[in-house]
C-alpha cells in the first residue's frame, strides 16, 4: 500500500492551518493600579496564546526592579516625589522594553504582554511611540476595581508570598502594600472614551462584569478580547480524566472506537464512587462521542454532553494497529512521528498541533463553565493538560495520563495546583516516551516498553 | 454514529427502515448493554425501524431560552442586526427567529401617511404602537415557549427605558433571559447611508420620491429623540448588555451571563460594514472527480488546470483591493490556488467532509457496499455522518472560525469542496438545514457574494472550461428502490 505523499511543491509547505494572526508584531500594555490582576491577566493570555502557537512572552516590570534593587524596603519607594525611586523605576521599564524589542523584532515573537502599572497617560505615550517606531501594534489593557474585598483577597493571593515581603508578617505586609496602592492612585489616569478614543484597548471593570472596549483592529485582538471576556476568577477545579480501559487497549492497539474491557467498566463505577464522595457543586460533565468514554460517562448516572472535538487523535492509516504493525508498515512515518511527535501527522489523520486548534473551543468554555469533568482521551487530555500547566510543545505528546487515573486541577496564585487520584483499577501503561535518537534502531525487546496506547 | 444525551430526550430522531439484510453492516453495538445507545431495544437483523437521535455533540447553548431586545433610534442598523444575529445563530444550529415590531406595525395600519403618526403627543399612533409591540411580545412566547424556539430578538426602537422595563418583566414571567443589543451612532453621514439603503426602498415610502422619503424619516427620528434614554452603566448596571458605538468603533459590554451571550457578543463584535464581496469557488475539476470517485486527495485534472488558469485571469480582470485567498489543506485546492500566483493561506478545517470508510467510492460501490448507509443519508443529507467520517452538521461546527474571521475580513477568495461550499454559502444565503447539502455549487464557476441592504448579492461566473457535474439532487421518495440506470444521474462527486 502505497503511503499517500506527503511532499508536494507548494509555497506555504507544512504550515498549520492558523489563520496568519499577525502580520506585524503585537505589544500588550497592560494598565491598572497594583492588586488589580494585571499579572494574573498577563499570565493567563500568555499562557492561552502559546498554547494557541502564537509565540508570546510576558515581561515584568516588577520582576526588573527586583533583580535591580536586591533587597525592597518598604511602600516609600514608590512615593512619587522619591527621585531616585523613580529613576531606577523608568531604568527598570526601559530595560523592559529594550527586551520586548529585542523578542519581537529579533527572536520571531509575535506578542510580548508588557505586565507594569503604566498608570499615567505620558508613560503610556512613551509607550505607545515605541510601539509605533518598531511596527508592533500597540494593544492596552486596563484592570479597574474599586471592590475593597477583591483586593484584599488579591493581596492575599499574591502578594504575601512575594519575594518584596519575605522577611514580613501578612499584617505587616498588608500594611505596606496598601500604602504603595496609595502612591499610584494621585497620578492614575484611567483609559478615557473621550482622551483615548484613537487607542485600542479593552477596560475590564470589576473583575469582568463589564467591558469597553475600543478600536480592534486585527484578529488578534479579537481573540484576545473574546479571551479576556469569558475567563473569571470564581473559585472552582477541572476534572480530567481517561475512558475506562477499552478492548483495543488491552489489545495494544491504538485509536478505533472500541468498548470497555472489564476493567474499564470497574473503573467507571470507581469513577462513579469519586465523583460522589468529592460532593462537588454544579458539576457537568464532558465525553466525546466515542463509545469509551460515553460508557464511562453513563456509569456516572447524570447528565453528560458530548463534544465531537473531544474524540481521540485521528490516526489516520494507523487506526486500529499494533505498536509493531506500525513500524513494520510504514517505517518512515514512524520514525518521522518521533522526530517531531507535536507537528506529525498522521497520512490521513491529525497531528497534535490540529488537535490543539480542535480543542480551542473546549478550552474557551471550560474557561467560562466552573466545576467540570471531562472524560476524554490520552492524547485529547495531553493537549488540555498542557494548556492548564504551561507546558510546549515539545513536551506536550509526552505529558503522563494514564489510565484510571483523575487529574484535579485548581486555580491558584497565577497557576494551577494538580492532584492525581489514581482510582485504584488496574489498567495497561499505553504511554510511550520520547525515544533517545540512535542511528541504528534496536529492536522492540531492547527497548523499554510500555503497550502501544491511544495514538501514543 | 453519533447521538446526545442531554436529560433523557433525544432532540432529533430519525426512523429508518431496513430493507434487507446485509452482512456488511459495519458498526458494532453492544446489544447486551441495554443502556446503551437506543431509546428502544432492539435486534438489528429483524427489526423494522430503528429510532436513534443524531446530533453534534453541541454544548448546550442554552438552559432557558434567550431573548435579544434590539435598541436604538431609527435608522441605526437594528434591524440589520437582527437579522444577522439571526441568520448566524440558525447557521450554527441554535433556533432562532425576528420579530420586527415595524412589521406589525405595516400590517395593522395599512397604509403608513406620515411621520405624525410617531409623534409622542399623537394617543391614537401610541396606542397602535403599543398594541403592535404587545402582540410581537406574544408570538415571541409562542415561539421561545411552545414551539422550541431558543432565541427570540425583539426588533424596535425600545428607547425608553420604560419600554424596556415593560419587556425584562415579559422576560422574567416567561422564563427567558433577556440580553439588551443597543446601537448608538451620531454620525449623519453614517445615517444617511443607512436611509438610502433601507429606508428608501421601504413599503411605508413606496408612492414617495427619495427626497420626500429622507426628510420625512429623518422627522421620524426626531420624534424619537426628545425620549431616548440610552443603557446607562449605573441606572442600567444590572442589566446584560451591549452597547455598540458608531458601527462598531467601541463597544460597552455588561453582565455576560452564559455562554450563548457570550458567542452573540464576539459575534457582534467581528461584524462590519465595510464594502467588500467574498468569491466562493471549488478546486479546479480533479482525478476522482473524472472517475465519478468521492474525497480523497487528488491532484488537478487537464482541465482543472486550465480553471485555474482561468481563475488567474478572473482574479485579474476583477482588479480586487487587497484579496486574500484562502484554500484547504488537500492538493486540489492548493493547486488552483498556486497558478493565481499570490499568497494564500491553507486552512485545515476548509477540507472536504470526511467520507470516512465510502473515501474514494463510487457512487455505486457505496450504494453495493454500504446500501443502509446510503440510504440513511438519503434521508437525512444534513445530519447523516459517514462511519468513521462526518455529517455536513459536523462541517458547520468546524467552519465557524472560518465564518467569524470572513465577517472580519473584507475582500477574501475561498477555494474550497463541494461541501464545504454549501455550509458557507447556506450561511450567506440564509438556507436552512434541509435545504443545505442540495445546494447548487458546480466546479469552474465563482460565486461573488456582495452583501447589500438586509442581505446579499450572488453572481454567479462560470469560467468557461467544462467540468463533470458532481450535483446530487434530493431522490424523490420511493417505496421501492429503482436501478441506478433508472435515476437521473449526474456524476457522482466529493461526498455529493
Amino acid at each position: 500500500m502505497l503511503p499517500a505523499s506527503r511532499f508536494w511543491p507548494m509555497k506555504d509547505s507544512q504550515q498549520p492551518a492558523e489563520v496568519c494572526m499577525t502580520n506585524c508584531p503585537t505589544l500588550i500594555v497592560m494598565v491598572g493600579l497594583p492588586a488589580r490582576g494585571k499579572t494574573y491577566i498577563s499570565k493567563k493570555l500568555t499562557r492561552y496564546l502559546n498554547w494557541i502557537g502564537v509565540p508570546t512572552k510576558e515581561f515584568n516590570v516588577g520582576q526588573y526592579r527586583r533583580d535591580l534593587v536586591k533587597k525592597y524596603k518598604s511602600f516609600e519607594f514608590f512615593l512619587p516625589d522619591n527621585e531616585e525611586g523613580l529613576k531606577i523605576r523608568k531604568q527598570c521599564a526601559l530595560a523592559a522594553l529594550n527586551d520586548v524589542r529585542q523578542y519581537l523584532s529579533e527572536e520571531n515573537g509575535h506578542v510580548a504582554v508588557f505586565d507594569a502599572t503604566n498608570t499615567t497617560r505620558e508613560r503610556r505615550e512613551t509607550i505607545y511611540k515605541f510601539g509605533e517606531e518598531n511596527g508592533y501594534k500597540t494593544f492596552f489593557v486596563e484592570s479597574v476595581c474599586v471592590d475593597p474585598e477583591v483586593i484584599a483577597a488579591n493581596i492575599v493571593q499574591v502578594k504575601l508570598g512575594s519575594p518584596d515581603y519575605v522577611d514580613c508578617s501578612n499584617d505587616e505586609a498588608t500594611e505596606d502594600f496598601m500604602k504603595r496602592i496609595e502612591c499610584y492612585k494621585n497620578s492614575y489616569e484611567t483609559l478615557d472614551e473621550t482622551l483615548d478614543k484613537d487607542l485600542s484597548y479593552i477596560k475590564i471593570m470589576d473583575v469582568g462584569r463589564s467591558y469597553l472596549v475600543n478600536r480592534v483592529m486585527d484578529h488578534i485582538q479579537s481573540r484576545i478580547v473574546y479571551y479576556l471576556m469569558n475567563i473569571h476568577v470564581t473559585p472552582r477545579s477541572i476534572y480530567l480524566c481517561r475512558h475506562g480501559e477499552s478492548e483495543l487497549n488491552l489489545k495494544g492497539r491504538i485509536g478505533g472506537d472500541p468498548g470497555l474491557s472489564v476493567r474499564g467498566k470497574e473503573f467507571a463505577k470507581s469513577l462513579a464512587q469519586f465523583i460522589n464522595e468529592q460532593n462537588i457543586k454544579d458539576l457537568k460533565v464532558w465525553t466525546s462521542q466515542m463509545k469509551r468514554t460515553i460508557q464511562t460517562a453513563e456509569a456516572l448516572g447524570v447528565p453528560y454532553e458530548q463534544w465531537k472535538v473531544l474524540n481521540e487523535i485521528d490516526a489516520g492509516v494507523c487506526e486500529e494497529m499494533t505498536y509493531e504493525e506500525i513500524q513494520e508498515n510504514y517505517p518512515l512515518e514512524f520514525a518521522l512521528r518521533d522526530q517531531d511527535k507535536y507537528r506529525y501527522r498522521y497520512p490521513k489523520g491529525e497531528s497534535y498541533e490540529d488537535l490543539v486548534q480542535r480543542l480551542e473551543p473546549v478550552i474557551m468554555e471550560l474557561e467560562r463553565q466552573e466545576n467540570v469533568l471531562v472524560i476524554c482521551h490520552q492524547a485529547v487530555m495531553r493537549c488540555l493538560l498542557a494548556y492548564f500547566l504551561d507546558k510546549p510543545a515539545e513536551q506536550l505528546p509526552y505529558l503522563k495520563c494514564p489510565l484510571h487515573t483523575v487529574l484535579k486541577l485548581t486555580p491558584v496564585a497565577y497557576g494551577c495546583k494538580v492532584e492525581s487520584i489514581f482510582l485504584n483499577v488496574e489498567a495497561v501503561n499505553t504511554h510511550r516516551d520520547k525515544p533517545e535518537p540512535k542511528l541504528e534502531r534496536k529492536t522492540r525487546s531492547q527497548e523499554t516498553a510500555g503497550q502501544p496506547g491511544e495514538g501514543n
